[in-house]
């Protein structure tokens, strides 16, 4: 049994401890925010939020989400919309959309780490998440649009 | 919200997290019904108290119900269409509700390839507007015992402003009903001066849903009962399951069953490709079984393909004379003259879409008929290839369209549906077909290889005197008939016979290519490797003859003019050549205007560092583009900006058009980074986006701007035109700032990064 609190609620899991967090929030829990891209942790659109920090939810097995705190973006603002989500509408960034809640969730934790990143450090932070349809310049954008937000 | 009484509908999308009826793709409103009152597949439009069309339908409380009948990957015609119909019907787009189409020729057209949603239903969609305006002002008029002649609309209202009275389109609508549909021909479109949303655009409809991650894909698509299923397709194409011991898959937790799937017959069409399926209670689950299948393959004659060997085969076949399919003057006569003779050989790999939602399908077989949930580009093709499949009528196949987590082409070709549908039919209750990233980049429907080779002979000023080009590639047809080697005309009018230049000595040939993999439609098509031997070798030319290539281009494209294609196969994207003739003005001026955007000549560009141009027609639209980039000793490329203009004709929304141009740039620096599939004894090497990288932040182009020509000719293709330019115009800005020439995609093979 593993004991695990999800966007604030307690949630325990009897199965296999080697499923990824992200088939568990998709196919058990049913919160489909959290996508599946490569299964391999290299472009992100499975990120969510692990104790606060982004984690790519498609290689982090269940065994080592035991007594965590998982946020997805279902879970990332209880009142209405997050700054970055806010951001994300203000410069229209989606076109599919597919990527983006991964962009938003690795977005909302460079912003709680860096109050102001500079372009570069937005690029470092946000290199390990793909988006096929070229919205990077939005991101851009919108990451320094959310900064000024929450300034 | 109301409770929802659609039974169809309820059976997939309840309980849990996604809240009856907060459903597929936004779509949140539906109206009670009573039980059996309404097939799955009737609209709220077509319940609507006033509904003259299929596309729309308008209720006593004002509400305006408009179909999107074409599928959204991203380029916002989920919006952009249904604008232009609130535009004619001068609606207020606040009271608009967008409700998605299943796939039914009712609707027309729904492949939504091809760069071509507004072009082709621009009329439609007005018309559409303007037969439920006419309506409402009728009934508007016969209310007040006026001529109709002195009403007019307002936003959301009919008025008569000499007696000051207005009603509202909801109050109007019962009335409106009871009056005769009018007909073409009686309809007056407004005047652009009168225009609300056209020109000015609006956001996605669906941006809310898209940020909060409720949009709901394929990927998102579930009914109660489902189980999931993940294939093990033959490596080679064609190939078929030799032995398999699933002793071991079957002892994964929580795999239920092992399906085996026929294998295709004939040319693989959009047929399943065969293979083995684990089902299983969850995508893990299936995934995980997978790996425990021990399995052994014939993998038939495609075994023999290995990428090196056919490059170099298709080189060799562009050495020789082979199909001419356009010609002017002699060049061979010019060339037998003597002089300095240029040739060189381009190359472009096979690509993959990658899309970032892999494919995925949700299908259930229940008493003869087919329910699908699909992120498809094209429903009416899932109809079609699951009938055929399972043996059925077209009718009995209902295809719901979700959103597409990224289409780029790959999801106009259904076999993952019809993977779904057929294992559905075995399991007897849905199945959801999930495909890993590495069935994705092993089992598409690649862009094309091509190998292009171009001769020119000059003359005093530079110019070319004669000019020969060949390009060889496997052709898209191949899919349906494996005996087709030749290019067609639909993918040869792709930047090859509609050079633009004026030559007094052309002559164009291809030449043939069996294919051993699936060949399909990508973003920008065969345009992507024809636009880049053009516009390279011009660039070429230019410094060969010590031209600035601006000029040199421009020479090229010489006086605006109408190509004539006489004696030419040339499709025109299927559109009429006096609705949308080739000129070559449009062309010129937007390369004039890039040059003056992006400052050409006018900034200095230091050791490292330089500029490329280039310019090309493709889906009606005329764009050109400067790419700068920085290469520093390392080899590595930054791409600090890019310029582009662009000629689409009327340009419904230009904000999602200038996503389009920018997301084209990254598109295309991918291709130009990184972009190679390669197979060896008939299987694909790649398999995810460590071996198939696709651009990421820091390569994209840091800075993309776009710059939209004012026009008044009808609407062109916004989705692909950005790609085939880009790509030249940066292989030619590595020239500039390297000295080092991209004749050989992609420029890893250059040791550049």
């Amino acid at each position: 049994m593993i004991r695990l609190k999800v966007n604030g609620a307690d949630q325990s899991f009897n199965g296999e401890p080697e499923m990824p967090l992200l088939w568990y929030l998709r196919d058990i829990l049913r919160l489909t925010g959290s996508k599946f891209g490569c299964g391999v942790g290299l472009c992100g659109a499975c990120t969510v939020h692990v104790n606060g920090q982004a984690t790519r939810s498609c290689v982090t097995l269940m065994r080592e989400t035991a007594g965590k705190e998982v946020t997805t973006i279902e879970g990332l603002e209880k009142n209405g919309l997050h700054p970055v989500q806010k951001a994300w509408m203000q410069i229209n960034v989606p076109q599919c959309g597919y990527c983006q809640i991964g962009q938003m969730m690795q977005a909302a934790a460079l912003l709680e780490s860096k109050k102001k990143p500079s372009d570069h450090e937005i690029d470092e932070a946000m290199a390990g998440n793909i988006c096929r349809c070229g919205t990077y310049q939005r991101i851009r954008a919108a990451i320094k649009a959310a900064a000024e937000q929450m300034a | 919200m109301s409770a929802i009484e659609n039974v169809s509908r309820r059976r997939f999308l309840t309980g849990g997290v996604i809240a009856a009826g907060a459903l597929v793709l936004g779509v949140r409103y539906y109206h009670k019904l009573l039980p059996g009152d309404r097939l799955p597949h009737d609209t709220n439009a077509d319940h609507a108290t006033l509904h003259p069309s299929a596309y729309l339908g308008i209720n006593p409380d004002g509400t305006v119900w408009i179909v999107a009948h074409r599928s959204e990957m991203g380029t916002t015609n989920r919006t952009t269409l249904p604008l232009v119909v609130a535009d004619e019907l001068d609606a207020d787009w606040k009271r608009v509700k967008i409700e998605q189409a299943i796939g039914d020729k009712r609707y027309g057209d729904q492949n939504t390839d091809g760069s071509h949603s507004i072009r082709s239903y621009y009329d439609a969609m007005r018309e559409a507007g303007a037969t439920a305006r006419f309506m409402l002002i009728q009934a508007a008029a016969r209310e007040w015992g006026v001529p109709a002649a002195q009403c007019e609309t307002d936003l959301h209202v009919v008025v008569h402003r000499s007696t000051n009275r207005n009603a509202g389109y909801g109050e109007l609508a019962s009335a409106a009903a009871k009056l005769r549909v009018p007909a073409k021909a009686e309809l007056k479109l407004k005047q652009k001066s009168a225009w609300r949303y056209i020109g000015k655009g609006e956001v996605s409809y669906d941006l809310e849903a898209l940020v909060t991650g409720k949009a709901i894909y394929g990927m998102d698509a579930r009914a109660e009962t489902m189980v999931y299923a993940s294939v093990e397709h033959p490596p080679v194409l064609g190939g078929r399951v030799k032995s398999c011991d699933d002793t071991e898959a079957l002892k994964v937790a929580g795999v239920r069953q092992i399906v085996s799937i026929d294998p295709f017959q004939g040319a693989p069409g959009f047929q399943p490709l065969g293979g083995i399926a684990v089902i299983a209670d969850n995508t893990w689950s299936a995934f995980q079984g997978r790996k425990k299948l021990k399995l052994s393959w014939d993998n038939g004659a495609n075994e023999s393909y290995n990428s090196d060997q056919y490059k170099n085969e298709l080189r060799e076949t562009s050495h020789k004379p082979c199909k001419v399919v356009r010609n002017i003057g002699d060049a061979d006569a010019v060339f037998a003259k003597g002089g300095k003779v240029f040739e060189v050989d381009y190359y472009v790999p096979l690509l993959a879409h990658a899309s970032m939602e892999p494919m995925v399908a949700l299908a259930e077989f229940k008493d003869g008929k087919v329910t699908a949930w699909a992120p498809t580009q094209n429903p009416q093709a899932v109809q079609d290839t699951v009938a055929k499949e399972l043996g059925i009528a077209k009718e009995d196949v209902i295809c719901h369209v979700t959103l597409l987590g990224g289409g780029f082409g790959r999801k106009s070709k259904p076999d993952y549906v019809a993977e779904a549908a057929v294992l559905s039919k075995k399991m007897r209750r849905p199945v959801k077909v999930v495909w890993t990233r590495e069935d994705d980049i092993k089992f598409d429907y690649y862009n094309a290889v091509a190998s292009m080779y171009m001769k020119a002979t000059v003359g005093a000023n530079g110019k070319p005197t004669a000019w020969l080009q060949r390009s060889v590639f496997p052709p898209i047809p191949s899919i349906f008939d494996v005996n087709t080697v030749y290019g067609d005309p639909a993918h040869l009018q792709q930047g090859w016979t509609d050079i633009p230049y004026d030559l007094p000595n052309l002559r164009i040939e291809n030449g043939p290519a069996k294919a051993h993999v699936r060949i399909g439609w990508l973003r920008s098509v065969a345009n992507i490797y024809h636009a880049f031997a053009i516009q390279c070798f011009t660039d070429e030319l230019a410094h060969a003859v010590g031209r600035n290539p601006l000029d040199y281009l421009l020479d090229l494209i010489g006086n605006p003019r109408t190509i004539d294609f006489t004696g030419v196969e040339y499709p025109n994207y299927g559109a009429a050549m006096d609705a949308y003739p080739w000129e070559t003005g449009r062309l010129r001026r937007v390369t004039e205007m890039v040059a003056e955007k992006s400052g050409w000549g006018k900034r200095k560009h230091g050791k490292g560092s330089g500029v490329g141009i280039a310019a090309h027609r493709s889906f009606l639209t005329y764009v050109a583009t400067v790419v700068e980039v920085e290469v520093n000793n390392q080899g590595q490329v930054r791409i600090p900006r890019v310029d582009m203009v662009l000629d689409a004709g009327v340009v419904v929304n230009p904000e999602a058009t200038r996503a389009q141009f920018e997301g084209a740039a990254v598109f295309g620096s991918s291709v130009v980074r990184s972009g190679e599939i390669t197979a060896t004894k008939g299987a694909i090497t790649q398999s995810n986006f460590q071996d198939y990288p696709v651009a990421r932040i820091n390569e994209a182009p840091q800075q993309t701007n776009v710059y939209i020509v004012e026009s008044d000719a009808p609407p062109a293709g916004v989705g692909e035109p950005g790609v085939p330019p880009f790509i030249a115009a940066f292989c030619n800005a590595i020239f500039a700032a390297t000295g080092k020439r991209v004749r050989d995609l992609p420029i890893s093979k250059l040791g550049l990064s």
